[in-house]
């Protein structure tokens, strides 16, 4: 692996943001419009549940760990997506740049702009509605880590599938997060799913995470205990993450064995 | 080396085998469809070979992809850089990506080389077809390759601008660093003037090789067009039968 290859890729997407206001905004606006929206809600809910139950770091918290994964998600499919746009994959990988050193670059290209977003909602959310994670310990960390690493597995599994569909396949990668969201259990215990779905959500590593996180934000006890969820979710994310890189680079060579990716750069987006 | 390629049962490309030396330009003809291109990608690495083997400058493709592709570059007209980034930060990454020491150093002095120093902080997208054309040939030659792929380099140029441009290539494969250059070219004046030698595809195979000032000659025709004309048109006709 050489890393000025890696850096060049994500140079490539700073040079995109520096030059395009339309970029940089969503990196922070919609999640910070999340977390406004749904800091309220929780306000009001705690103003009428009068139950004393604390809904801030349940459904906030929640809110932002979710909104995290998706940006994470979309950090690597959108600098993914400028090549497909720009039509540059036939110059990409002509060029000696290997696949690890590609999805690095990626991976980097993420690790930026979901820190972006990531910065945004703590401190809208800690600042506007007091919600604090480091209140909660180092604990978040790992947690967060795991969240990472299955939001760049499903960004680089969406990349593996515009590469074997071409670049019309992109409007099925947007949708990624909101259909595993049921099953990560963002909102609610995943006692509360029908069996079948808590079947599906036993190899989400995200429902782990949030299992984990409920139980150690508000002491219920979810299906898991912090340390075993958060074993699982780490076994899993991991998997979700060598699978997905072995995805990727077996549809590559599959495209480079078909001529996919000569004929997508004398493709326009159709 | 006897490259072969097929897509089910359409054959594109067979056992097509050649050489490009230092200093050499080797002219790919035909007409299309012939397997110009697919023969190209199979070089770049961006298409799998059936069979066969790609070497560059003595490193084979399939078993050591990213040093051999150090050596090489391309500019094609269907790849144009892109067209968000100015034509600074596109040659700072495919000089990155290519491993160029002393980028600065060597950027500006492309840029200089093909004019483009006006055009340093200019959106590629917004330059003339014949702007990004020099755009990508600053970029074919960023890393000084052993051996530079041009498909149709000259195709969107005016005569001028096309006059000038292979001036510069001629003068960067004897200059630089013993480059090879494999160009394909539907313009036979731009051929007989520029190549070495030539190859003529037809149906994914080699029909003919040669010397583009003597070749006509040989299979009975005054002009290189019209040797191109009669390749595409009745091939057969000239399968090895070189006149007397």
């Amino acid at each position: 692996m050489i890393p000025r290859r890696m850096f060049a890729i994500v140079l490539r997407y700073i040079y995109l943001l520096r030059g395009s206001p339309a970029r940089v905004l969503p990196l922070f606006a919609w999640v910070a419009i999340d977390i406004v929206l749904w800091g309220f809600i929780t306000k009001y809910l705690n103003s009428v549940a009068q139950s004393g139950f604390n809904f801030v770091p349940v459904l906030l918290g929640a809110v932002l760990l979710w909104d995290f994964f998706t940006r994470v998600m979309h950090g690597v499919t959108m600098a993914f997506f400028e090549d497909v746009w720009s039509r540059n994959f036939l110059n990409i990988f002509a060029s000696p740049i290997t696949i690890a050193e590609y999805l690095g670059g990626l991976v980097l290209s993420s690790i930026m702009t979901s820190m972006v977003g990531l910065i945004a909602m703590l401190v809208l959310a800690s600042a506007i509605f007091g919600l604090s994670f480091f209140g909660v310990g180092l604990v978040f960390i790992p947690f967060l880590l795991i969240l990472f690493a299955f939001g760049i597995a499903i960004g680089i599994v969406g990349s593996a599938i515009v590469l074997r569909l071409g670049p019309a396949a992109e409007w099925f990668i947007w949708p990624i997060p909101a259909l595993v969201s049921p099953f990560a259990g963002v909102f609610y215990p995943l006692s509360t799913l029908p069996e079948w779905m808590q079947g599906v959500a036993r190899i989400v590593p995200a429902s782990y995470v949030f299992e984990g996180m409920r139980a150690v934000m508000v002491g219920t006890p979810g299906q898991y205990r912090p340390g075993v969820a958060l074993a699982w979710g780490t076994v899993l994310s991991l998997v979700y993450l060598a699978g997905s890189a072995w995805l990727f680079t077996s549809t590559y060579r599959r495209a480079v064995r078909t001529g996919l990716i000569a004929r997508y750069s004398s493709e326009t987006v159709s | 080396m006897n490259l072969r390629k097929n897509y089910g049962d359409t054959i594109a490309v067979e056992d097509v085998s050649f050489e490009v030396r230092r200093k050499e330009i080797v002219g790919l003809l035909g007409p299309n469809g012939a397997g110009k291109t697919t023969t190209i990608n199979m070089i770049l690495g961006v298409l799998e070979p059936a069979a066969g083997t790609v070497h560059i400058a003595g490193v084979n493709l399939a078993t050591a992809r990213s040093r051999a592709l150090t050596s090489t570059n391309f500019a094609a007209v269907y790849a144009p850089l892109p067209g968000n980034l100015t034509v600074y930060q596109n040659l700072t990454i495919f000089g990155m990506l290519y491993g160029v020491a002393k980028l600065k150093r060597r950027i500006e002095d492309l840029m200089q080389e093909f004019d483009l120093l006006s055009f340093r902080d200019t959106k590629c997208g917004l330059l003339s077809s014949g702007e990004q054309t020099r755009v990508c040939l600053a970029k074919a030659m960023l890393n000084r390759p052993k051996l530079l792929l041009l498909d149709e380099p000259t195709a969107s140029l005016d005569p001028a601008t096309a006059q000038e441009i292979r001036a510069k290539i001629r003068g960067f494969t004897q200059r630089d660093n013993d480059c090879g250059v494999l160009w394909t070219s539907h313009n036979m004046h731009e051929v007989e003037e520029v190549c070495h030698r030539v190859l003529f595809l037809s149906h994914g195979r080699i029909l003919l090789e040669g010397d583009p000032k003597t070749l006509p000659r040989d299979y009975g025709k005054s002009t290189l067009e019209e040797l191109f004309i009669a390749v595409a048109r009745e091939p057969l006709s000239l399968e090895g039968t070189a006149a007397k």
